[in-house]
């Protein structure tokens, strides 16, 4: 129990420690992949509490930069079932907690 | 005329006298004097000019006419003219007597005329706005024109303005007619036939979809997390420990890369496995004899034995001899096989070709040559190098690593190839440089040591073969050798310099690296060429020889003459030792025979003789056993090899009288051959 407790307290320790981005999966290309991922930090961090503004923020610049129909979510707990164009997902951690799930599909 | 003299001197009268008044009185006067005279002279004494005429009363009555014509009296009264026509003067008669007074050029318009209609028109277009004008314009026109067109202009004036409201009220009704120039212009024109329209239209595919779904909590962050931190560590400890790692990662992009572009390659392997595969599930059976068939009925054969032909490995393009058979030491299932031609009148290309026992179809490497092989051997360290000796008297190298149809190094003229057929070659130890060298020996009767040195052959003349013995018929006496051609040699396995050389007209010579003049011996051996000789694998002592004489002799090199003599019915082709037994060795005859003896079981009789080729006209010209395997190749003069397991009879390993394996190795085989030769040089009344 104290284990678990200290565990807990640990966490947010990790969670700053996990601060890097980590690619869960995605099947775009070398390039698209390094600069969506960046954009997606960019948002993230800069709107921190807020995940509506970072989504509409990742959504509108990548509707710029590679094209119409993107979707994007962001949260900590949720489940998804989506179709997506071909070369044209990403699903990725950050910060320890949020998940980013970024697709194309017009 | 006299009138004119009147009235000169009627005014000279005048002119003198008296003054105006008195020229009236003359002129009276003058007109009276012409009618009557007498008057004159009866009222006054007339005055006479000193040069009047004296007339008569009578000429004074006479009358004279005078006539008024209209006659010009400018106008000349008769012209002549130069007629050229004909050739003449000629006098017109009738004179143009008009005299012109006045000439006014006009600028009047019959009414009726073309451009008096014009005129018209225009003027009935200007009609409205200057109407007052053009009444006035007639009045004015009017007296400066001449008295006859007067009248003309006063009908135009007339007609005019009839015309005037005819013109205004018809202007509206209809159109001017159209001015033509009168060139008689006329208009064209045409309508190209237009490309009829085709609606196109096209609906590209979309792009693909896929579906992906998953879940994103907070213990599913929290362990990927986990997973990332441990491989990053993980990939440190890498890093410090080992920087080779980015070589491999170059080294494996390199290969990737290879493996990417040449997509033939690729499939390469997997097709030669396949290949493979396929040629053995065809020869199935053939390959199960090799492996595990060994025939029953040897035990019944009393020690005869057997030999059963297993693949038969045939080039369809080499139309030539086999010449050269050679087993490769280090890849047991490989052998090279030399083709070319024993006859003189038909010599050309040749082939060198290698094939694996694990596929019979097809050869492994094919290397066309463009003279006859006579002999080839395979190094035995390094298996890819083959030296081959030609037809034409080069010796070649060839690497079976490298790509490419060419050897690596070849002898020419320049860097002393052999002037005669080379008929055998043998690969040597390395010698003190470290560099693979080589032996040959030809009819020139030279045995030459070749040294791969870097990208080099060169060449060592070893020894001279010459008769000895011969004199020449000089003065001098001095010793010029015949030469004489060698024709096959073997170097002992384990005396690095004694090796024996065989010529073409039946002697073998015993000879060391190191004497270059002289022979340590000579055996006479046959009375035709000696085509091979080998000293036996095991003993150090014995070697054999064999010839187109029909015999195979085996000697002890200590003694002059043969231990062993057999006679095989027919020119012995090739021979070679079994590696397995010092007693056993198979020769080849032209008669399509293989001979397999062992001397241990039967001195003087062959353990079998078999044909091995079904044609008649083939002959046999070479054999060899392989290293490990029980079998043997047989090359013939059709290109065809073929293959044959020795039964088991023919591979007997001698057993202990206690039935008891003896330990096998090189010194039983060489206490065999000791107890044979001991056999021997104890006079035997069985042998002859």
């Amino acid at each position: 129990m104290a284990g678990t407790g200290e565990g807990k307290k640990e966490e947010p320790d990790y969670k700053k420690l996990f601060n890097f981005p980590l690619i869960r999966h995605t099947d775009m290309p070398e390039e698209m992949k390094v600069e969506t991922m960046e954009l997606c930090v960019t948002a993230c961090e800069k709107f921190e509490t807020n995940n509506e503004s970072a989504a509409k923020m990742i959504k509108e610049s990548m509707d710029k930069k590679f094209g119409s129909s993107w979707h994007v979510v962001i949260g900590e707990d949720f489940g998804f079932e989506i179709t997506h164009e071909a070369k044209n997902l990403l699903y990725m951690f950050y910060g320890g907690r949020l998940a980013i799930c970024v697709w194309r599909c017009s | 005329m006299p009138m004119p003299n009147n009235t000169t001197a009627a005014s000279t009268r005048k002119q003198k006298g008296a003054g105006a008044k008195s020229t009236k009185a003359a002129s009276r006067k003058k007109d009276e004097e012409e009618g009557v005279e007498m008057v004159d002279g009866l009222d006054e004494a007339p005055v006479k000019p000193k040069d009047q005429l004296e007339l008569s009363e009578a000429e004074l009555k006479e009358e004279i006419t005078r006539i008024l014509t209209a006659n010009n009296p400018f106008a000349p009264q008769n012209i002549v003219r130069y007629s050229f026509k004909e050739r003449s003067y000629k006098s017109t008669s009738v004179v143009d007597q008009m005299a012109v007074h006045f000439v006014l050029e006009g600028n009047l318009l019959h009414q009726d005329s073309d451009e008096a209609r014009r005129l018209r028109a225009k003027e009935g277009l200007f009609e409205e706005t200057t109407v007052v004008d053009a009444e006035a314009e007639p009045e004015e026109e009017e007296p400066e024109t001449p008295a006859t067109p007067v009248e003309d202009g006063g009908d135009m004036e007339e007609t005019g303005e009839d015309d005037r409201p005819d013109s205004v009220a018809s202007k509206t009704d209809k159109k001017e007619p159209k001015l033509t120039n009168q060139f008689n212009f006329s208009e064209r024109a045409s309508q190209t036939l237009n490309n009829s329209l085709r609606d196109r239209c096209c609906q590209t595919e979309p792009p693909p979809r896929v579906t992906f779904s998953d879940t994103a909590n907070q213990w599913k962050t929290y362990d990927m997390y986990e997973m990332e931190t441990e491989k990053q560590e993980k990939n440190k400890d890498k890093q410090n420990a080992t920087p080779k790692k980015e070589n491999d990662n170059s080294k494996k992009k390199m290969m990737l890369i290879e493996t990417q572009s040449d997509t033939i390659t690729k499939v390469l392997k997997p097709a030669k496995i396949l290949e493979r595969m396929c040629n053995q599930n065809i020869c199935d059976d053939i390959a199960q004899d090799f492996k595990y068939f060994e025939d029953v009925s040897d035990e019944f054969r009393d020690q005869k034995g057997t030999l059963l032909p297993l693949w038969k490995f045939h080039y369809e393009k080499a139309k030539l001899s086999v010449t050269a058979l050679c087993w490769n030491k280090k890849y047991q299932d490989l052998f090279a096989v030399g083709m070319g031609s024993y006859d003189f009148s038909k010599q050309g290309h040749g082939m060198l070709v290698f094939y694996s026992l694990k596929n019979s179809a097809f050869p492994e490497y094919i290397y066309p040559t463009s003279s006859g092989i006579l002999c080839l051997d395979i190094h035995e360290l390094h298996s890819h190098l083959v030296a081959v000796g030609f037809y034409d008297g080069c010796v070649a190298v060839y690497n079976l690593k490298e790509e490419g149809q060419e050897p690596v190094y070849k002898s020419t003229a320049k860097t002393g190839k052999h002037t005669d057929p080379v008929w055998q070659v043998q690969w040597q130890n390395d010698d003190m440089d470290n560099n693979h060298n080589f032996y040959s020996v030809s009819s020139d009767g030279r045995v030459v040591s070749w040294t791969l040195v870097k990208n080099e052959l060169v060449f060592t003349d070893i020894i001279r073969l010459s008769l000895n013995g011969a004199v020449s018929e000089g003065p001098e006496a001095v010793h010029e050798p015949i030469v004489v051609g060698g024709t096959s040699f073997d170097f002992h396995k384990h005396i690095d310099y004694l090796f024996l050389v065989g010529t073409e007209v039946g002697q073998i010579y015993k000879c060391s690296k190191a004497y270059s003049t002289q022979f340590l011996e000579t055996y006479e051996a046959h009375s035709m060429a000696v085509d091979a000789v080998k000293w036996n694998h095991f003993h150090p002592k014995v070697f054999i020889s064999c010839s187109s004489d029909w015999t195979i002799k085996i000697w002890d090199h200590t003694i002059n003459s043969p231990m062993f003599t057999f006679d095989l019915n027919s020119a012995v082709g090739d021979f070679a030792w079994s590696p397995y037994s010092s007693t056993v060795f198979a020769a080849v005859t032209t008669d399509r025979t293989v001979h397999v003896f062992d001397l241990s079981v039967n001195k003087d009789q062959a353990l079998c003789q078999q044909t091995v080729v079904s044609k008649k006209k083939t002959k046999l010209t070479h054999i060899d056993f392989n290293p490990v395997y029980p079998i043997i190749i047989v090359g013939d003069d059709q290109s065809c090899v073929t293959s044959l397991k020795l039964s088991p009879n023919l591979r007997r390993t001698p057993k202990g009288k206690k039935r008891q394996e003896l330990p096998k190795g090189p010194e039983t085989e060489v206490a065999k051959m000791e107890q044979l030769l001991r056999l021997l040089r104890e006079p035997d009344p069985t042998t002859v």
